[in-house]
């Protein structure tokens, strides 16, 4: 049949008779079981990509659209993996395309597709493709791979202060370097709960949640330096491998039986990625650790409020956890949970995954809305008063979006880990 | 400029005028030139057209004029070489310049080639006995160096350092003119030029709305277009935001910019370099939102918010327009 | 047609500095190092006239703990020789003996075109082009944004304020001092940095130091006494913005 020559240059109608269960079927039957592929135009471009090692899927597309359907980039401008197929083998290079960078490796495409046309690994392969081969990369996004690789963290802030968040907690956090004996829950914080002011407020609400279910954690401290997981899907695997590297060893000095984390980036990075690099961990994310004991957290004070909760990709599609949010938000009492029309596996990007987090004035230049502003209208069509996230990227971005979108005062964005901390009686707001 | 205590004062002509920062220099030449010793302020002025500039320069006790046509407008070859035969030969105490793009060019060119220690980014001069004490700026201003010339030295002085009033004086220096054959500069002016207008002119602007890195790029613009709009301003920037080509060169407030003075001037996500400060400092009324507590921008500012810019300005636009 | 280029790494002015108890230099324990930001605007302007037509870009970094790391970016960048220049320890050497420094390494490169950022923020004693130049005996210009090579000249676009910009003209060579590049200076992928490095492709030339510079006596290093101070308005945004918004009515402003 086909197999040795999956992509035959020669166009021919193969018909094999064949017997199955007794039953007789004529040869032009088989050709159901034939891929149907014209190649009688110039493949070269197509080819180069596929050449790409992690791009070679892209080669699998028969364009059947439904990813179109459900890529969040679509919805807010003219975006798909098929669009990306297409634009190739019509002989456009998508390394000078800027189609390259508006990819946020979200994976709702990679869910639907037939095929298994897997942009999570084709878009990343290309990006470092282009970058190694000097191609422009958006200089917001250079801008956020040099401030990593100085300061260990994508906005710039000096590394000393990454720990700094911890004065502010109102209980006291271990950090490792000070204090290395072993311990139960090495806390991995990331960069965005560290020095981001609304990110600073949620670790230190998770610090109290923690503390009140005594679970016996750490934290690394300055020592602590990005896991890249995003930028290594914008391009720069070099980057995450020395990062990776530098944090191996850094885990390597202490003691722990599992990693907790507030980052579903991080998850990605420690659970997918870190162990092709000789590094496994038993890792959790916050959401996961609470759920099971949420009824321990004395949740006594009431919201009366209309919550709905945002699925972070990299938590959901890409990890498979959408019930303990939603254990967490609906144990708090007074809460009336509503929830968004696309939810869970379909749940729709706030735009921050595959880089996006630093390409925003990028982006700007080729979509109507930002992805953060659709999905913040949603959360008020769906008629809530809160939304809830549980990813560090997600509450800037919706903030924004909140007031770009003039719903200041109608919707607040707050991390689980607020509303928890929010509801149990010692909670000082 | 005779003996060994002429402070030689470098004058900046642009354009056919001598230049505001010429004024600082000789003010701050002059606040020096009492406590040291034959402390005589010469003017050294360029340029046989330029003639008719020299009775600008009173507050000099004497001026020398090089009177040479390739001096007539500034570029770095000849009047390096012109400056250099001139103080070869008089061997001046101290050497002050203005730190422009002409004393980018000429301070340390002429140190090095004079064979003179060199003290870049002066903001105040004082005497210790007969030395020359200068104190400098570096690493973007936060941190100060005080420096001393024991002996004969170049001094570059930052713009805004000393007021020009007080090197501004019309009066009749003794003027000593000299000729000499001019050398072919290996760097030849071909024109000087001055960038498309078309655009506003942020120097006769009331009210402006200053952005800086802190803007965070150049979609974020328009918050500081409606703060403007609401106050009836004009959006200009620091440097960093016109050389990335977020908006013209044109509204770019600072040492390479333009010098402003506006009634009001709201300074966002500026964090305060010297080489901004130098041109917008004599504002009347300065406020400053930076998320850093410590820019220095805040020891300038009248009033100032430590926040995040695209969230106060907004607010701050939506307060004005509902009063 | 070859370009050099000199870089000079530099403390990361986004941390806070302090000065060393001794005050004669800054506390130097708790900085990070980076690229002065002229000298990569010098490399990219450098790298656009290869892309151009000019034949060889060599970068050079005087001998430091951080040469290493700047010059292998260059490479990574497109840089085609990287040279560290050695001779002195960096705690002994002077401001001003590094300019020689350069000029002793460049002589027997005999670059047609000299480029280096027009200042770095620890210049206190003199900025690298003109020192440079004058060391080399050749002509040099500074906040230059506009450079144009054709055959053996060169046309170079000076700034000056207020919009104002000279035309030069010249014959190679000159040392230019370059304030910024026509694009942002590139970006280099982290794994070519690494390649570079694995490349061994960073060559050492040692030369002679001279004895003196001449120098100014650093009496102390300190930082600002902050003399004047806003006056700052707290409290949550809102609150901040509306007090800012009564003030500025008061004065007379935002009212329409």
């Amino acid at each position: 049949m086909g197999a040795q020559d999956p992509y035959g240059r020669i166009p021919r109608i193969i018909e094999k008779d064949a017997v199955i269960d007794g039953v007789e079927l004529p040869g032009q039957w088989s050709r159901m079981f034939e891929q149907r592929v014209i190649w009688s135009h110039d493949t070269e471009g197509l080819d180069a990509i596929r050449a790409i090692p992690g791009a070679e899927s892209l080669g699998n597309c028969y364009q059947c659209g439904k990813c179109t359907a459900v890529c969040p980039v679509d919805i807010v401008g003219d975006y798909s993996p098929r669009k990306i197929y297409r634009q190739i083998q019509i002989g456009i290079d998508l390394m000078d395309s800027p189609d390259l960078w508006l990819c946020t490796t979200c994976a709702n495409c990679l869910r639907v597709c037939p095929k298994d046309v897997n942009m999570v690994e084709i878009m990343p392969a290309v990006r470092e493709r282009a970058i190694a081969l000097g191609k422009n990369v958006p200089p917001e996004l250079a801008k956020a791979f040099e401030n990593t690789l100085r300061h260990g963290n994508p906005m710039g802030e000096p590394a000393r202060k990454r720990a700094d968040w911890v004065a502010g907690a109102g209980v006291p956090v271990r950090i490792l370097a000070k204090d290395p004996r072993p311990v139960d829950v090495l806390w991995w914080v990331e960069c965005y709960p560290s020095y981001d002011p609304r990110g600073k407020q949620a670790a230190q609400a998770l610090a109290r949640l923690l503390t009140a279910l005594g679970v016996d954690f750490a934290i690394l401290g300055v020592e602590e330096k990005c896991s890249c997981d995003s930028q290594r899907l914008a391009g720069e695997r070099g980057l995450f491998e020395m990062l990776a590297e530098q944090n191996i060893k850094t885990l390597g000095k202490y003691s722990f039986q599992r990693m907790l984390v507030t980052d579903p980036h991080a998850l990605n990075a420690f659970k997918l990625h870190y162990p092709k690099l000789g590094a496994t961990y038993d890792v959790i994310h916050y959401t996961k650790l609470l759920a099971p004991r949420v009824q321990e957290l004395g949740l006594a004070r009431p919201l009366e409020v209309k919550v709905t909760f945002h699925d972070p990709c990299y938590l959901g599609r890409h990890n498979g956890e959408y019930s303990a949010p939603r254990t967490l938000i609906q144990a708090i009492p007074g809460v009336e949970y509503v929830e968004m029309g696309r939810s869970k596996e379909n749940s729709y990007c706030c735009g921050g995954g595959g880089g996006g987090m630093w390409l925003d004035s990028f982006t700007a230049d080729h979509v109507t809305e930002r992805l953060s502003e659709r999905r913040v209208r949603e959360a008020v069509e769906a008629g809530a008063e809160i939304l809830a996230i549980s990813c560090p990227y997600e509450v800037s971005r919706f903030e924004d979006a909140v007031k770009t979108t003039g719903n200041a005062g109608k919707l607040i964005v707050r991390d689980i880990a607020e509303l928890l901390d929010a509801a149990r009686p010692a909670a000082v707001n | 400029m005779a003996g060994s205590g002429s402070i030689a004062v470098v004058t900046e002509v642009l354009e056919g005028q001598l230049t505001e920062q010429t004024f600082e220099a000789l003010a701050a030449a002059r606040s020096v030139a009492h406590a040291l010793p034959g402390g005589e302020v010469v003017a050294v002025l360029g340029g046989a057209a330029n003639a008719g500039l020299a009775v600008q320069l009173g507050a000099a006790d004497r001026v020398l004029h090089l009177a040479d046509p390739a001096l007539d407008r500034y570029s770095p070859d000849a009047y390096e070489a012109a400056l250099r035969a001139a103080f070869a030969e008089r061997a001046p105490r101290l050497i002050v310049v203005p730190n422009t793009t002409v004393g980018m060019d000429l301070a340390a060119g002429l140190a090095a080639l004079l064979g003179l220690p060199l003290a870049a980014y002066c903001v105040g001069l004082a005497a210790d006995g007969d030395a020359v004490i200068a104190t400098c700026q570096i690493y973007g201003g936060k941190i100060l160096a005080e420096v001393a010339l024991a002996g004969p030295g170049v001094v570059s002085i930052i713009p805004g350092s000393y007021p020009a009033a007080d090197g501004r004086t019309e009066g009749t220096p003794q003027i000593e003119t000299v000729t000499r054959a001019p050398a072919a500069p290996r760097l030849r002016l071909v024109d000087y030029s001055v960038a498309e207008s078309g655009d506003v002119d942020i120097t006769k602007q009331a009210i402006l709305v200053s952005v800086g890195r802190g803007i965070g790029g150049p979609e974020n613009l328009e918050v500081a277009e409606a703060l403007a709009s609401a106050l009836g301003g004009v959006v200009s920037a620091s440097r960093p935001v016109t050389d990335a080509g977020w908006l013209p060169k044109t509204r770019q407030v600072g040492k390479s910019g333009v010098t402003v003075k506006p009634k009001l001037y709201i300074a966002l996500g500026i964090s305060g370099a010297p080489e901004h400060l130098q041109g917008m400092k004599d504002s009347e009324l300065i406020v400053a939102i930076n998320s850093d507590p410590g820019a220095p921008i805040f020891n300038v500012a009248h009033y100032g918010i430590v926040g995040d810019v695209l969230e106060v300005a907004p607010a701050l636009t939506e307060k004005l327009a509902a009063g | 047609m070859r370009i050099a280029v000199l870089l000079k790494p530099v403390p990361d002015i986004v941390e806070q500095l302090e000065v060393a108890p001794d005050g004669r230099d800054l506390a130097r324990d708790e900085l990070t190092y980076r690229l002065n930001e002229f000298d990569d605007y010098a490399l990219e302007e450098a790298l656009r006239l290869k892309a151009a037509g000019a034949a060889e870009v060599v970068a050079l970094a005087l001998d430091s703990d951080e040469a290493d790391s700047v010059l292998y970016t260059a490479i990574a960048k497109g840089a085609d020789r990287a040279i560290k220049v050695t001779g002195a320890p960096e705690d002994a050497r002077d401001p001003r003996a590094g300019a020689l420094m350069f000029a002793a390494a460049l002589r027997p490169l005999q670059a047609d075109l000299v480029l280096a950022g027009v200042q770095a923020p620890d210049d206190l004693e003199g900025q690298t082009p003109p020192l440079v130049g004058a060391a080399l005996g050749l002509p040099h210009a500074s906040v230059v944004t506009g450079i144009e090579l054709s055959g053996t000249s060169v046309t170079v676009t000076q700034e000056f304020s207020g919009g104002l910009v000279a035309k030069l003209q010249g014959d190679l060579p000159v040392v230019l001092g370059v304030q910024a590049s026509r694009e942002p200076p590139r970006y280099a992928a982290v794994s070519r940095v690494r390649a570079a490095m694995a490349s061994g492709k960073l060559e050492t030339v040692a030369v002679d130091v001279p004895l003196s510079a001449p120098r100014v006596e650093l009496r102390r290093l300190y930082k600002p006494e902050t003399t004047s101070h806003a006056e700052m308005l707290d409290g949550a945004t809102n609150d901040a913005a509306a007090k800012l918004a009564g003030i500025l009515r008061e004065r007379g402003f935002g009212g329409r």
